[in-house]
């Protein structure tokens, strides 16, 4: 540790610390451009001048200044404050000025800091810089003129999102940020560079021109469009929701956001169910609320309780299919399933479910096994968390599935069941995994959603068990999770009760009645021709389609929700806007029909339901902190199958569309179009 | 966007450079291999004045280092487009680089550049004539202000110039001649006249 006195204020920050994370540990801010704490320091920006006694009189960039033990720094000095005014001039040399047209303006570093150190008025008489603007693809628009090199965006695609394709190239005042030839960013973490862009050079395509900073509501809510449940701030103007950006959660996303879930926004507002929908002679027509609950209480009545069956969604939160799971049981079902990939194994423990390890704790293993996952498409912001792990060195890292780019090395060590069988007979890779300190395994759904699903995930935890990773002190056994309600929904057993039936056994007429609470994932044409289906949900996707009445539901950021994540973290999203038209909360929309069949459902509030709740599954009352556990008991999960042969798939047919919002996302779209020619070669 | 004027798709290092090759990476330890990114340049570049003509690197050149280093791509453009000795363009056989730094400024390279321009037609910087001959290029010091103004074509220096030297040069080698290069006035880096601060 050394001591630091930052104007007059002395703290202890730890050697090897920066000027600058000095300052900020006093309580000083500092203003920068380049410097960003989560990427490598380039200190070329020079606003960060400092001054520093008993050091050479000139002053000090104290991003890439090291500490030393009794260092005293001065912030506010008058060399300092006239070295910060020169520096902001010559950034504002070439600088466009064009604030009003650009969609930084209101949250623009550079506008703040000159402020701050800005001249009132321009010395420079010449004529200013200009630059071409570059085609990132569909989602980050770059106005290069606007660009002061700071060079974040280089070191941001190089170091956290590992696809090294942005560079600066020329030299001196020819200096250009670019990819050098025209393509799309490869990235599905590409849209954070708009948040680190401290300027107006990179911004969102998509919200280009739409809105500015100060006219939107800020909700703090959580993303749903993969299992991470990343921390994000939904940005909404009247009933409009107009973009999503990450919150910091250090546990989960840090401070960054996957693109699916910033970019599918525009998603929210196209095909929306916003009206009940009845099916009347073989064609949907419109109704109200008492029409759509009549036909549906017509249907149910006399019905026994076992021809009546609900299949959860991807995207349901844990209220609705709790007071979902709560109707069936008042009409005496057990017919229920929330895997509507018929993803197999033992869920009775939840570790056989969870990402044990936590996110956070990837950067503490030593040694990955991948079994059936493409972290990068099916959790960005975990491929991202891994890739940092990597960055560090002494990480190595094996699949076993397809051989695909995860933007850190790994060892593709066979493509099926095969390959776990060898690892289990202690062969190549299961003896990297013996010899590190702390193993950790990751189980994807294309590994268990399968026939032999169950036998994989005993095989993967036998794996794990023999190789160290089920320790008291350390739990290395990951299942990656990719519905937001998955987990939620299997902490809610939302899984087929005593007598009940599954996923399998509902489809091709198992039911006179289905309840889809969002549920669009699987093959609709299953379902038995005779089979009366309620759907809803917030989409008129492929559910709605089959429907014979549609129940208009929210979407994410329209109702306050509980979501699990892969990690077992329980978080709560929250209302941003109303659902649209006749659309009501998910929860509410069942409590409504259990009064309409004069069954009324134990709670009124969403507090009382959650309250209920909460008492039932204790899991959910500890909300957003997750502590970390090892595994006492390294029983194997059961399963009845043998595995099979057959070699582990893709999980998602592109990244870019896999729910319904984001398949009715235009931005979406745009981006597997956009994207498809790299996926054609992959293919290959 | 670098300029791509009938960018070869293809580019392979050839025998000759394959042993150039060998010599550069042994140079640099075991996993610094990108630290030969500017030589293996240098080296294609040199391979296409070779075989070709004309000594630049096209886009397939500087992937090809870049994949003999495994280095990303853009890492490579990044140090070529850097680099001004580097041609992003095709130039012609005879690239003539005059110093417009202060020194030769002041021995006179406008008047170098002005009868390079009479003598060759060319007109701006950077531009090439049209049978491939030259192209003019203004480079920062070239570390012999000692004789300036000096002009450099291809690897060669030519010092001491004035106008009339000047066009003589590119007449001879208009005529295919190779001309000494050096001071043209035989000069080594000594005074132009006997020297006293206090004369003249």
């Amino acid at each position: 540790m050394a001591k630091v006195t930052v104007d007059g204020i002395t703290v202890e920050v730890p050697d090897g610390s920066n000027v600058l994370q000095a300052a900020e540990a006093a309580g000083i801010e500092i203003p920068r451009f380049c410097y960003h704490e989560r990427l490598s320091v380039a200190g070329n920006c020079r606003m960060c001048l400092v001054e520093i006694e008993k050091a050479p009189p000139k002053p000090f960039s104290s991003c890439s200044y090291p500490v030393a033990d009794g260092m005293v720094v001065h912030t506010d000095t008058p060399m300092v404050r006239a070295a910060r005014r020169g520096v902001m001039e010559f950034l504002l040399i070439n600088h466009p000025l064009d604030c009003p047209i650009c969609d930084q303006g209101g949250e623009c570093d550079l506008q703040d800091q000159a402020m701050g150190y800005g001249g009132d008025a321009s010395r420079f008489h010449e004529a200013k810089r200009a630059r071409s603007d570059i085609d990132f693809g569909p989602l980050v628009r770059g106005v290069m003129t606007r660009c002061i090199q700071c060079t974040r965006c280089v070191r941001f695609a190089a170091e956290i999102a590992g696809v090294p394709e942005m560079g600066a190239y020329g030299r001196g005042e020819d200096t250009k940020i670019g990819t050098y030839v025209q393509k799309a960013l490869t990235s599905e973490l590409s849209g954070n560079l708009i948040d680190i862009c401290p300027v107006g050079a990179l911004t969102s395509r998509p919200y280009a021109f739409v809105a500015r900073s100060w006219e939107l509501n800020k909700t703090d809510s959580v993303d749903v469009l993969d299992a991470v449940g990343a921390a994000i701030r939904v940005d909404s103007r009247g009933p409009e929701v107009l973009r999503v950006l990450p919150r910091v959660n250090e546990d989960v996303n840090e401070e960054w956001l996957a693109d699916k879930s910033r970019f599918s926004v525009d998603g929210l507002k196209r095909r929306r169910l916003d009206s009940c929908w009845v099916r009347r002679e073989g064609r949907l027509e419109k109704a109200t609320w008492p029409e759509a609950f009549e036909a549906i209480a017509a249907k149910l009545s006399g019905l026994a309780g076992e021809r009546i069956g609900a299949v959860a969604g991807n995207l349901a939160d844990a209220e609705s299919m709790y007071a979902l799971k709560a109707l069936l049981a008042s009409l005496g079902s057990a017919n229920l399933d929330c895997r509507q990939d018929w993803a197999g194994g033992d869920v009775s423990r939840r570790d056989y479910y969870t990402f044990n390890t936590s996110i956070a704790g990837i950067e503490e293993a030593d040694a990955l096994l991948i079994v059936g996952a493409n972290p990068r498409h099916e959790a960005p912001l975990i491929n991202a968390r891994i890739r940092k792990r990597w960055l560090r060195g002494g990480f190595p890292v094996a699949v076993v599935g397809a051989a695909r780019d995860l933007t850190y090395p790994a060892e593709t060590i066979g493509d099926g069941p095969e390959a776990l069988r060898a690892l289990l007979g202690g062969e190549g890779f299961a003896a990297t995994l013996k010899a590190a300190k702390k193993p950790m395994i990751i189980v994807g759904q294309s590994a268990l959603a399968r026939t032999d699903g169950a036998a994989i995930l005993a095989a993967c935890w036998n794996l794990a068990a023999e190789t160290g990773m089920l320790t008291p002190e350390w739990h290395g056994f990951n299942v990656l999770q990719t519905a937001a309600a998955r987990v939620g929904a299997l902490d809610l057993g939302f899984l087929p009760g005593p007598g009940g039936k599954g996923m399998a056994e509902m489809l091709g007429g198992g039911v006179d009645v289905m309840w889809l609470l969002g549920a669009d994932e699987f093959n609709t044409a299953m379902i038995g021709a005779s089979t009366f289906v309620v759907y809803q949900g917030s989409h008129g996707d492929r559910g709605a389609a089959r429907a014979d009445v549609i129940l208009p539901g929210a979407a994410y950021t329209e109702k306050n929700g509980t979501y699990v994540n892969t990690e077992g973290r329980v978080q709560r999203g929250q209302l941003a806007v109303y659902p649209p038209g006749e659309a009501r909360e998910d929860w509410k929309v069942l409590r409504a029909f259990s009064a309409y069949l004069e069954k009324p459902l134990p709670f009124d509030t969403l507090e009382a339901l959650r309250g209920k709740m909460e008492a039932e599954y204790p899991t959910f009352a500890r909300r957003d902190i997750l502590p970390r556990f090892g595994c006492p008991d390294a029983t194997a999960p059961a399963a009845a199958v043998e595995m099979g042969v057959r070699p582990f798939g893709e999980w998602f047919a592109t990244y870019y569309q896999t729910d319904p919002i984001s398949r009715a996302s235009p931005t979406m779209a745009e981006c597997v179009t956009a994207h498809a020619p790299v996926a054609a070669q992959a293919a290959e | 966007m670098a300029e791509e004027t009938a960018a070869p798709e293809d580019f392979r290092f050839d025998s000759e450079s394959e042993v150039r090759i060998g010599k550069i990476l042994a140079k640099y330890p075991e996993g610094r291999q990108a630290s030969a990114a500017l030589p293996l340049l240098d080296l294609a570049q040199r391979q296409i004045a070779r075989t070709g003509g004309a000594g630049w690197l096209p886009r397939a050149a500087m992937d090809a280092v870049a994949e003999r280093l495994g280095m990303p791509p853009m890492r490579v453009y990044e140090v070529a487009s850097f680099y001004t000795m580097l041609n992003k363009k095709p130039v012609g056989k005879y690239h003539l680089q005059v110093c417009t730094t202060t020194p030769c400024w002041l021995r006179g390279s406008d008047e170098i550049a002005e009868a390079i321009r009479r003598k060759t037609g060319l007109k701006g910087w950077g531009e090439t004539t049209p049978d491939g001959m030259f192209t003019l290029d203004h480079v920062e010091c070239l570390g012999a202000c000692v004789n300036a103004p000096v002009l450099a074509i291809n690897d060669d220096y030519f010092e001491d110039l004035d106008a009339e030297a000047t066009e003589k040069l590119l007449e001879a080698l208009k005529r295919g001649e190779v001309p000494p290069h050096g001071s043209v006035k035989g000069r080594n880096a000594e005074p132009v006249a006997p020297t006293s601060q206090k004369a003249e």
